[in-house]
């Protein structure tokens, strides 16, 4: 028997080395089959580069198997974060990123971007377009949470002179402030829902009213910190009650994702995933049916 | 509680995610090519060994009988191996360990698995590095990394005490005994002691026993004879 709507889902942001069995237990219940996972800060900072390594190991490693253990298929972005792009100490990882950004699994380069808006920042972000560019590679940017309009038309920039194609660029984080002027861009527009800050599932809701469902992605960027590893089934969810069909749900919640990530040639989802939940054409609509 | 209950992995599938429509092969008649391109420049390893799983796909060899690719591994374990094999074809000693422990320490879960189940198709100085892969892989939680480390090299290389651990720990990894390379001939009376004692622990606990331990306790009775092997011994 089944508690939730069959629907299936893509989470493009999660922080999945933080959460529990029980949360891939839990997110497989409610219809997730993907997740991207990409790399940032540990809430402890990171004293040198092998810190880095082995966290990156873990990531085209012992976390993809964890999640296949509860049927969910993981891949990753790997970078060297903005807040950690300040410390000396760290910078030496981006020489090792390139034997990384090959690998099947690593789905982009991220999370890159602004935290403070340093001359250190600046000097990572910029390298690591290139990197991307360089390899073919989607990029996802994070947008800062202090002084976030300024800091994300700087992003835009930025973004912009280093000549990557914005079909290429994911900018995450947005709200209602900063969204104008990333769909503007021609970039992915990147939307986490959290629990108490940053955007809630009825907000984005209307934003997917305003801005309709293309270039849109949803995440629940759930880590260490307060978060909702379930919030992309509440947005859904929210979505349907809203009066979106199930087939919107779908581009937004699983299509988006894929199709944003494939561009790297490196995503890898599990072959049953489609028999799983698939969507078949009922009474002109989308409908979609969901596995035991 | 039921055995596969304790491994979901047995039920989900850990080879990967292997959905060839999605993945974009690099080029047709990749192997070859991957395979000329190391004769050329050694180097280029390093870029050819992770683009496997794209280019032959990440299926189980013997999807049937070893739907996880424990036993017979899967078609990428394949041709890496293939890689590694012209790479110890053009290297002298030294350069081929140097490189063959970059790929593995820098490879991802599937390149790791590649380089522990060509092991045995490397030469003699390649040994001592062996052991320290094979020794990594088990330390791991991974069954698949578990599972390649206790290919036919282990059987060969290890010593009596590590090889036992490494039976052991693919019964508590849920790793089938027919990954154990030379499982028959290297087993001796302290194995057979310490699968008993698991055994007792579990029904202890009522655990179910699984199947592979079962079959090794019946070697019991034929095998409680054999002495233990010295703990250095390697054959």
């Amino acid at each position: 028997m089944r508690f939730f709507d069959p629907m299936r889902i893509f989470d493009p942001h999660i922080h999945m080395t933080s959460r529990t069995t029980d949360d891939y237990r839990n997110m497989h219940a409610v219809g997730v089959r993907a997740v991207v996972e990409p790399a940032f800060w540990l809430g402890q900072p990171r004293t040198g580069l092998s810190s880095f390594t082995d966290y990156f190991d873990s990531l085209i490693g012992w976390e993809r198997f964890r999640a296949s253990q509860f049927g969910i298929s993981h891949n990753c972005t790997i970078a060297l974060n903005p807040k950690e792009a300040n410390d000396p100490r760290c910078v030496e990882v981006l020489d090792v990123l390139p034997r990384y950004l090959g690998k099947d699994g690593v789905v982009a380069v991220g999370e890159i971007g602004y935290d403070s808006m340093t001359r250190a920042e600046d000097e990572a972000f910029v390298r690591q377009l290139a990197l991307a560019v360089e390899h073919g590679l989607p990029v996802l940017v994070h947008t800062p949470h202090r002084d976030k309009k300024a800091g994300a038309a700087r992003t835009l920039d930025v973004v912009r002179e280093s000549g990557a194609d914005p079909g290429a660029v994911l900018v995450d984080h947005l709200n209602e402030v900063t969204a104008p002027m990333v769909a503007d861009s021609g970039c992915w527009l990147g939307f986490s829902i959290y629990p108490d800050t940053k955007m809630d599932e009825h907000r984005m809701v209307a934003l997917l009213k305003e801005y309709g469902t293309a270039r849109i992605l949803v995440n629940s960027a759930a880590d260490w910190g307060r978060s909702d590893p379930l919030k992309t089934y509440r947005v859904g969810q929210a979505m349907l009650a809203a009066g979106f069909t199930p087939a919107e749900v779908d581009t937004v919640l699983w299509q988006n994702p894929v199709d944003f990530y494939s561009r790297s040639g490196h995503l890898m989802l599990d072959e049953d995933i489609s028999a799983d939940a698939e969507v078949v054409s009922f009474a002109g609509n989308s409908v979609l049916r969901g596995g035991s | 509680m039921p055995y596969q209950e304790e491994h979901p992995w047995l039920v989900t599938g850990v080879h990967g995610g292997s959905s060839v429509a999605i993945l974009q092969a690099p080029e047709n008649g990749w192997p070859a090519g991957a395979e000329r391109r190391i004769r050329e420049r050694p180097a280029a390893i390093h870029k050819e060994f992770p683009l496997a799983g794209q280019a032959v796909g990440r299926v189980p060899v013997q999807p049937e009988t070893d739907p996880q690719g424990l036993v017979f591994g899967t078609v990428d374990d394949q041709a890496r191996a293939r890689l590694l094999a012209v790479l110890a074809e053009v290297l002298p000693a030294g350069a081929l360990e140097t490189e063959v422990e970059r790929l593995y320490r820098h490879g991802d879960d599937a390149e790791r698995r590649g380089v522990l189940r060509a092991l045995s198709l490397l030469p003699d100085s390649s040994v001592r590095l062996g052991l320290e892969l094979v020794a990594d892989g088990l330390r791991t939680n991974d069954p698949r990394l578990i599972a390649a480390a206790m290919g036919p090299f282990a059987a060969e290389h290890l010593d009596q005490a590590q090889w036992r651990q490494g039976v052991v720990k693919c019964l508590f990894a849920g790793v089938t005994l027919s990954a154990v390379a030379d499982l028959v001939a290297r087993t001796d009376s302290e194995l057979l002691r310490m699968a008993r004692d698991l055994a007792e622990e579990r029904r202890a606990a009522g655990r179910e026993i699984s199947p592979d331990l079962r079959a090794l306790l019946g070697m019991t009775v034929l095998m409680a004879l054999v002495p233990p092997r010295a703990e250095d011994d390697r054959r």
